[in-house]
């Protein structure tokens, strides 16, 4: 299989996780997944548990940030992706720095 | 200040008239030249903050607008290939290319503090101008969905810039 259909075939995992609801950004790793393609987070809203681990995979060819203000920063640069480890504290709205009307939400649950 | 102010008006104003001028619907091979100079000014325009400023909100602004417009003009290079499209130059892009001169001469002049702001205002100001552009009369006049799709992109992509520009200026202040 080519790198290509594999990445496709994610996507369209993700699609359908995304159309089947709020938590299901999750992947087989445990990792909470949010595609960031044509300037848009998504899904721009996630649920995570603390400790787990949000993965950003920038499809654009442009960086982006996933900023929250006065707290932690991600760099995600184009085409890679980039993590972030969730705290307890972590229920926070993020943007991007570099394209502020890009905006996403963190809800941490039980 | 005086005169950076009254320069700064009339380049917006040069602006305004470049795009109000346009009563006629742009055609493709017109509007992808217009968005592709759109994208070269405002690349150029940081290339000139890199050689002078130091300020590092400022030094991050410019360097995304000038990997950013150079992606997005990687996508509309690579569209008009794909479409055999040949980017027509035209009134607009001449007009856009002589105030964007101006601004730069302008720009040239200045230093430090005084650099960083005119050169973020104009970016500011710049993206509005452009964005209005897109919105108003680029975009509802492509008749290529690809090229109409790239140029919503593009918007997104402004206004993000647009945004990120009035941040930098917040933070001047
Ligand atoms: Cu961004």
């Amino acid at each position: 299989m080519t790198p290509d259909l594999l990445s496709r075939r994610q996507l369209l995992m993700t699609g359908a996780a995304v159309l089947a609801g709020g938590a299901s950004a999750r992947a087989h790793n445990g990792k909470v997944h949010v595609m960031i393609e044509n300037l848009g987070f998504q899904p721009a809203d996630i649920d995570v548990k603390a400790g787990e681990t949000i993965e950003w995979i920038n499809r654009d060819p442009f960086a982006h940030t996933a900023t929250v203000k006065g707290g932690w920063e991600v760099l995600i640069p184009p085409g890679k992706s980039a993590t972030h480890v969730a705290t307890a504290d972590d229920t926070v709205g993020y943007y991007c720095r570099f394209h502020p009307n890009m905006t996403g939400r963190i809800k941490v649950v039980a | 200040m005086k005169t950076h102010f009254a320069a700064l008006a009339a380049t917006c104003l040069a602006l305004s008239a470049t795009f109000a001028m346009a009563a006629d619907k742009p055609t493709d091979p017109q509007i992808a030249h217009i968005a592709y100079s759109a994208g070269v000014i405002d690349v150029e325009a940081a290339e000139l903050a890199l050689s002078k400023t130091k300020t590092p909100d400022v030094v991050a602004f410019a360097q995304s607008m000038q990997k950013d417009h150079e992606a997005v003009n990687d996508m509309a290079l690579a569209l008009v290939k794909k479409l055999n499209v040949i980017p027509e130059d035209n009134a607009t892009s001449q007009a856009l290319a002589k105030a964007a001169e101006e601004r730069r001469t302008e720009l040239g002049k200045l230093d430090g503090a005084a650099f960083d702001k005119a050169y973020i205002d104009n970016e500011v100001a710049y993206h509005r101008q452009v964005n209005g552009a897109l919105e108003t009369l680029l975009i509802p006049s492509a008749q290529n969905a690809e090229l109409k799709s790239l140029l919503e992109t593009g918007l997104k992509l402004f206004q993000g810039h647009q945004q990120h520009a009035e941040h930098v200026a917040a933070g001047l202040k």
